[in-house]
């Protein structure tokens, strides 16, 4: 008793110097684990700004491409009303490309010219002749895309060293030309508008990816479709009216481990089932959202469960308390208040569905495909299965096809998640 | 029936029930007259209430008269609120909850399956421990039981019936300009008025009152305990409440539990100027609890 008071009186505990060590340990642990936090922080905005940088640099030439203007004379004895459809339309660029170098005579060497401009001019012609015939007779000057390895040439200066050995894809002749194009300003870069406006291609200049985005665009669809009702069906159930016995508990483990399977399961199952035992077409958005489906169905589940648990008791039992069913009380006020919880979910979900490659490609949605789809039942590809085929292919040019196309489907992902962000700030509600 | 001796003798009756009730004699009511029942809103008869394991509310009988406050005082966990919770049927959402013995409300067993729970619930109302108004606009949370019971038909109908309910907590002055703002954006105790209004809107018989003002400031508590005084002429009111001065206050007859049992229940002025049980005394006089 007597010491205590001692203590306190004179107050030479707190004076201590052991004391004032302890208190100086404590704040440098404290200041220590503060800067762990931040530590590990900036290196994680450093690795994603170094994955976006990189991304962002390598992708950003996709959305230019260098374009060669030539003065096409739409010559009436090649093109008659008989065969706007297959008249000769190469010769017609051949031939404006020549006589840009009249004093190109060999019969090799024109080879070399004509190879220059982008394999895919004759059709550019061929459309705009069979939209409007009456252009038949006149010259037009019409800037067309160039081919890939002197888009590469152009952008970046790649080949330009390559042809030393002889083994280049560029030949003397064709670089002099080319020097020559580009000074007299016949040769610049410009918007790539076919990009977003083409299929899928084998000449990286002509490769677009409006296949990729409008099979993506069914596919989700179809993933959105089935798996939101489903899924905000099966959290109610389970969350507010399942018996709580080893059945549904069984379910509840089940539905925890399918969340947890690797996707490319997900892809054997659907070609197992929707396509060698239902029949249906392979390669289609209408499959691809089926599996997708079931890969965010049980995110959806488990998001949706929380969100409903979150809904405080307490509205339950007010919406009890007054006669309502128990039907009535889920649906008309616990839901509403777990929807935005649920919408997150299913967003997340969604993203998640848009950057699945490895199921999409056991349905057979990794084909090369030409065609823009215009329903989920087209044979089409997806975004994310589009950079993985392109990230194949040979050709330099598609190394920025590449980058461009995980650009776009970065910014898809982005944009998802801030509507998610926005709609769990709008309709988050007190109470 | 008619002379005032038989009175008497009816009320006579009625405290030597309540006497026997404290003794946990009272599960055989033979004897009462039936038409004294008449006076009885709600009977509870050798009421169990496990939950799991643990046996919650033991052998209890309890009644509620018409146009009375009954108030429920006893210590934390004693149970006060799960008999409460049962008087609705609210208790049924509860996992693992069991209840056996018998609970009248006029004349029909509320366990029994004659009396849907919706109907159950519609008449028996209930205000909670916390203020719990929807997250909706102040006249939406009035017009929600209305609605869901199809009492209103019209616009003019529903406008009706919530412009009164808000009159009658008192509320209407204070909310009226902003009718249509969310509930949740009142405060504490204008929330619990307006449960209170809530309630009232489906023109209950009973209303159950949970602790209605163990989250409320002074002032809005005696708002509340007067809206309380003035519904008793219209409804039989039971409240659970930690506050002995508020059951003397707002209740004519008080029970006293402990412990899952009903140890008490009397005239309020009985049970706490002369309570006949050591343990009511000791819980009243501030002994424990």
């Amino acid at each position: 008793m007597t010491s205590r008071i001692e203590v306190t009186s004179s107050g030479s505990h707190w004076d201590t110097a052991a004391f004032k060590r302890r208190l100086r340990r404590r704040r440098a642990a404290e200041k220590r684990f503060k800067w762990y936090g931040i530590g590990a922080v900036l290196l994680g905005i450093f690795f994603v700004l170094m994955l976006f940088f990189s991304i962002a640099i390598n992708g950003v030439g996709a959305f230019w491409q260098t374009q060669i203007q030539l003065d096409i004379y739409f010559d009436p004895t090649e093109i008659s009303e008989a065969n706007l459809y297959s008249a000769n339309y190469g010769k017609l660029v051949k031939q404006a490309m020549y006589s840009q170098f009249p004093e190109v005579t060999k019969r090799k060497e024109k080879r070399q010219l004509s190879r220059m401009v982008s394999v895919g001019s004759d059709v550019m012609l061929q459309n705009l002749v069979t939209a409007d015939p009456s252009i038949v007779g006149t010259t037009r000057s019409l800037w067309f895309p160039i081919d890939d390895s002197f888009d590469m040439l152009y952008k970046n200066d790649f080949g330009r060293n390559s042809n030393k050995g002889g083994a280049g894809l560029i030949s003397k002749n064709q670089l002099g030309w080319f020097d020559t194009l580009v000074e007299q300003g016949k040769i610049e870069s410009r918007f790539n508008k076919r990009y977003f406006t083409a299929g899928d291609s084998r000449e990286p200049e002509l490769a677009g990816l409006r296949g990729a985005l409008m099979g993506s665009f069914f596919t989700i669809l179809v993933t959105l479709a089935i798996s939101f009702p489903v899924g905000v069906a099966a959290a109610c159930y389970l969350e507010e009216f399942a018996p709580r016995n080893k059945f549904t508990d069984f379910i509840e483990i089940n539905i925890n481990n399918l969340a947890a399977v690797p996707s490319v399961v997900f892809g054997l199952l659907g070609l197992a089932v929707f396509i060698n035992f239902f029949g249906l077409p392979r390669s289609v958005p209408l499959v691809g959202g089926l599996v997708l489906s079931l890969m965010t169905i049980p995110t959806i589940i488990i998001a949706g469960r929380a969100a409903l648990r979150a809904v405080p008791p307490s509205i339950r039992e007010g919406a009890l308390a007054l006669g309502a069913s128990k039907t009535q009380t889920v649906i008309q006020e616990v839901v509403p208040l777990a929807m935005p919880g649920m919408l997150t979910g299913t967003i997340i979900g969604i993203a998640q569905a848009l950057g699945e490659t490895a199921p999409l490609l056991m349905i057979g949605m990794v084909a090369f495909i030409v065609d823009v789809p215009g329903g989920p039942l087209d044979p089409s590809t997806v975004l994310p299965v589009q950079i993985f085929l392109w990230a194949d292919s040979p050709e330099r040019a598609f190394l920025e096809k590449t980058s461009g196309a995980i650009l776009i489907l970065l910014a898809f992902l982005i944009a998802m998640n801030i509507v998610a962000v926005i709609m769990r700030r709008r309709f988050e509600r007190r109470w | 029936m008619e002379n005032s001796t038989e009175t008497t003798n009816k009320e006579r009756i009625i405290t030597r029930l309540d006497d026997t009730i404290f003794q946990g004699k009272v599960s055989e009511t033979d004897g009462v007259d039936s038409n004294l029942s008449q006076k009885y809103r709600m009977t509870a008869k050798n009421v169990n209430v496990y939950y799991s394991e643990t046996h919650a509310i033991k052998n209890v009988s309890l009644s509620i008269r018409e146009n009375e406050v009954l108030s429920i005082i006893g210590p934390s966990g004693c149970g006060k609120s799960t008999f409460l919770r049962c008087l609705n049927r609210i208790n049924d959402i509860v996992v693992g909850c069991r209840i056996t013995g018998e609970i009248m409300l006029d004349g029909v067993d509320i366990n029994s399956g004659e009396l849907d729970v919706v109907e159950l619930r519609a008449r028996v109302g209930m205000v909670f421990q916390k203020p719990n108004p929807f997250p909706k606009s102040i006249y939406d949370n009035i017009a929600y039981g209305p609605r869901l019971h199809s009492m209103v038909n019209s616009r003019e109908e529903t406008d009706e019936v919530v412009y009164s309910c808000l009159r009658q907590v008192g509320l209407l002055s204070e909310v009226e300009d902003r009718i249509n703002k969310s509930g949740t954006e009142l405060s504490g105790g204008q929330q619990q008025r307006l449960c209170i209004a809530r309630t009232l809107a489906v023109k209950p018989d009973v209303i159950l009152m949970d602790e209605p003002c163990s989250a409320l400031d002074p002032i809005a508590t005696a708002k509340i305990e007067d809206l309380i005084d003035e519904l008793r002429t219209e409804y039989s009111i039971v409240i659970v409440t930690h506050s002995m001065q508020q059951a003397a206050r707002v209740s004519q007859r008080t029970a006293y539990f402990n412990l899952g049992d009903l140890i008490e229940v009397g005239d309020t002025g009985e049970v706490f100027t002369n309570p006949k049980h050591k343990l009511t005394e000791d819980y009243i006089t501030g002994r424990f609890g």
